[in-house]
Parts: C-alpha cells; sequence; structure tokens
C-alpha cells in the first residue's frame, strides 16, 4: 500500500514569489526571515522523499465559475498548466506547467464517489495559485506529478466545516489504501484571518490577531472538536471576509487525524495576513536520506 | 437585484487585459456595450444558445460605469471580484505601494461585520 510520507499544511501568500526574488530597494525588509522559515518548511518535504504530491486548494474564481460550481472538484488529467494572467498581473507570479498522476485521481474518484462524496472532476484544468504557491515554496522544481483538489471556501452556499474535515480523513483513509509503493505527500493551503475587498484589508497584521492565535493552536496540535465547536459558516465572517478559506486548514486537520501533533509548526506575522506552516510525519519521522545502511 | 450579473461583468472584465483597459479609460460605454454583447452569453456556451433574460438594475449600472467600488460592495458584488480588478484598475496610479488597496479600505471603513451578503 502507498505510504503517507508528509502531510502538510499552509497558507498562500502569492506575494512569497516576488518578495523572494525580489533584490535591491524592491526588496521588503521582511523578505530575508520570510525565505529562512519558508526553506526550513521545504526541508520537511524533501526529507520525506515523496514520489507524487495530492494538493488541495481553491479555484479563485479563475476557471470555475458560477454558471457550474463545484464545492469538491478532482483534477484527473495528464499535465496542468498552472497561473493565470491576473496573477501575473497582481502578483508576478510566473507560468507554470506540472505533471499529473492521473491513475491516482482516477482512484481517488472511485473511491471517493462509492464511499459517499459526489466529486466532481476536470480533465482540463488550469491550477491557480493556491496550488502553485506551495509548490513555489515547498517544491520550487515541480518536478513530481500532483493530483488538484479544489474545494469552494468562496461562492456561497459552501460545504460546512465539517464536511472539509470528513474530506480530509477520507482522502487520508484512501491513500493508505491506495495499491501502490509510492510515497505520497498530502499539501492543502487555505487561509488564517484575511480580509479582502473590505474595510479590514492590508492592515499592519491580519484582520484578527485573536482568531489566528486559536487556530495556529487547533491545527499545531489536532485539536479537531475546538476547531468544528467554534467554527460555522456564519462565524467565519467575523475574523475577515475570506476567512472561510481557513476551511482547508481544517480539511487538512482531517488528513492529520484528531488529536496528532504536528511534527514541524511555524508561523510569520505579515502585514496583511499571518503567514502558518505545518508538517506531520502520520508514518513516523522520515531518516536522513542515507541514514539507513 | 442582479449580484450574479455584477460578478460576471467583474469576472469577466478582470480575465481580460483588453477589456480591463476598456473599462478603465471607457466605463461606461463598455458597461453599455458588455451588457448588450456579453450579459447574456452563458460562459461555457456557444454564442447561439445565450441567454435570453439577464439586465442590470439601474442602480448596478451606473455603479458600474463610475467605477463606483463602495457601492458595487453594498449591492453584493464579490468581494474578491471586485478588489482583484480595481486594483488592475487603479493601483498603477498611486505611488506608494499599496496605497490604492488602503484607500478601498478607507472608503469603506464605515462598515461593520456583518457586510453586505454576496450569496448569488
Amino acid at each position: 500500500m502507498a505510504t503517507v510520507a508528509a502531510v502538510i499544511a499552509s497558507t498562500h501568500h502569492p506575494f512569497y514569489y516576488r518578495a523572494s526574488t525580489s533584490t535591491g530597494a524592491d526588496r521588503p525588509p521582511f523578505a530575508d526571515e520570510w525565505v529562512a522559515k519558508i526553506e526550513a518548511f521545504r526541508e520537511t518535504l524533501t526529507k520525506a522523499r515523496p514520489d507524487v504530491l495530492v494538493m488541495v486548494g481553491s479555484d479563485h474564481f479563475h476557471q470555475l465559475w458560477l454558471d457550474n460550481m463545484p464545492q469538491f472538484l478532482i483534477g484527473k488529467a495528464p499535465c496542468y498548466d498552472a497561473n493565470f494572467y491576473n496573477e501575473e498581473r497582481e502578483f508576478g507570479l510566473p507560468r507554470m506547467f506540472v505533471r499529473g498522476q492521473e491513475e491516482l485521481s482516477a482512484y481517488l474518484l472511485r473511491e471517493g464517489l462509492d464511499a459517499g462524496f459526489d466529486l466532481a472532476f476536470s480533465n482540463e484544468l488550469r491550477i491557480d495559485h493556491s496550488i502553485t504557491c506551495p509548490l513555489i515554496t515547498l517544491r520550487p522544481q515541480a518536478d513530481l506529478p500532483i493530483v488538484p483538489i479544489y474545494t469552494n471556501i468562496f461562492a456561497p452556499p459552501l460545504p460546512r466545516p465539517r464536511r472539509f474535515v470528513q474530506l480530509g480523513q477520507l482522502i487520508r483513509r484512501l491513500i493508505e489504501a491506495w495499491p501502490s509503493e509510492q510515497r505520497v505527500a498530502i499539501i492543502g493551503t487555505g487561509h488564517l484571518s484575511l480580509e479582502l475587498g473590505g474595510p479590514r484589508q492590508f492592515g499592519p497584521h491580519g484582520p484578527d490577531p485573536e482568531f489566528d492565535r486559536k487556530a495556529v493552536e487547533w491545527i499545531a496540535t489536532g485539536d479537531l472538536k475546538s476547531a468544528l465547536a467554534e467554527v460555522s459558516l456564519d462565524s467565519l465572517w467575523l475574523p475577515g471576509n475570506a476567512t472561510h478559506g481557513f476551511m482547508d486548514f481544517m480539511l487538512m486537520m482531517g488528513v492529520a487525524g484528531e488529536n496528532v501533533t504536528a511534527d514541524h509548526v511555524d508561523s510569520l506575522d505579515l502585514f496583511h495576513t499571518m503567514e502558518a506552516y505545518f508538517t506531520w510525519y502520520t508514518a513516523g519521522v522520515p531518516e536522513p536520506a542515507g541514514g539507513i545502511t | 437585484m442582479s449580484k450574479y450579473l455584477l460578478d460576471k461583468f467583474l469576472f469577466t472584465v478582470d480575465r481580460d487585459p483588453g477589456l480591463v483597459e476598456r473599462y478603465r479609460g471607457d466605463p461606461r460605454a463598455t458597461v453599455e456595450w458588455w451588457e448588450a454583447e456579453r450579459a447574456n452569453v452563458i460562459l461555457n456556451c456557444p454564442e447561439l444558445e445565450s441567454s435570453s433574460w439577464l439586465a442590470f438594475t439601474d442602480a448596478e449600472r451606473e455603479a458600474l460605469a463610475t467605477h463606483d467600488y463602495v457601492t458595487l460592495f453594498e449591492l453584493g458584488a464579490h468581494n474578491f471580484l471586485l478588489l482583484t480588478l480595481f486594483i488592475a484598475l487603479f493601483e498603477r496610479d498611486y505611488e506608494e505601494p499599496l496605497a490604492f488597496q488602503r484607500e478601498f479600505a478607507t472608503r469603506l471603513g464605515h462598515w461593520t461585520v456583518p457586510y453586505p451578503d454576496i450569496s448569488t
């Protein structure tokens, strides 16, 4: 059976690429600290030696639209082009290309449908920064095949938080039962408190530092009970009008498992939003390369 | 209220570099053209299968024609689409990084939660 080599959850900050590659006067003062944290985070994936990446994100009204909006969708394609004109325009993100792992996509679709999740699929999906940002931070060479999974955290009516957790639990169970010898890393990105297109946007911190503090604690300790007790579709408007992206973190808590403490936890308080990075080694902390003879 | 159509305008303009410039330079004419020619096109269907019933209210049309993002927010336009397109339209006119984004926030400063409903 396949091995879940690492479970990784993080924010996806579209400005990281520009901040980390800028030089001289254009380089923001926080860039060096940010890069150092990302490089440490990247190492947690590298040492897990994954063969394939299952990547959970959310299309930001790029390809998926209100005339035909799926709640949960799995890409099943041999290849994925990535990033869109308006992401180049606003964030300076590069156009990218990654290979797909169609066999795993097909398996997750079939088994997911049979397990009670009516998953949508796409055979021609252009992925956006919710998936390319973690590629840039965690695997910039983008050399591994992926299975993209999109969730709707954007266009009401949304699935409730518990459904995100359940999908995460299902993904974990299915991958551990995948008849393959491959090492799979499951990576998902979302948001802590976030305001976009509202009066609290682009402040000196995220719009609700207290929510962020609690959220990091829930994620780091796998405290699904508290998260599910305190978070609802209605409550998520309060920390910021784009905070429903936190449900992708809740999905990843479902993947990692209840009350399972993360092996790597880091955060960075930036203007506009707090960054947060988590890695779990559910199959044991990997040995350094060459450490076993 | 036709929030869906407001969002459709923002979405289809934001993804098209030519339309972004056209809307920046001549918003009223662009909105009139778009409502006449594009509003009823189903994005995943050929044009001969267009819809027949989509139109802006007068308030929506006027808010779009005057680049009035405060009113568009209050009409329930999707906050992400609104921000993204208006950054594309106006960020270039400000010297300081994020100055437009901060002005956008300030002009909405009279709002506290709950904000206008963005459900479509």
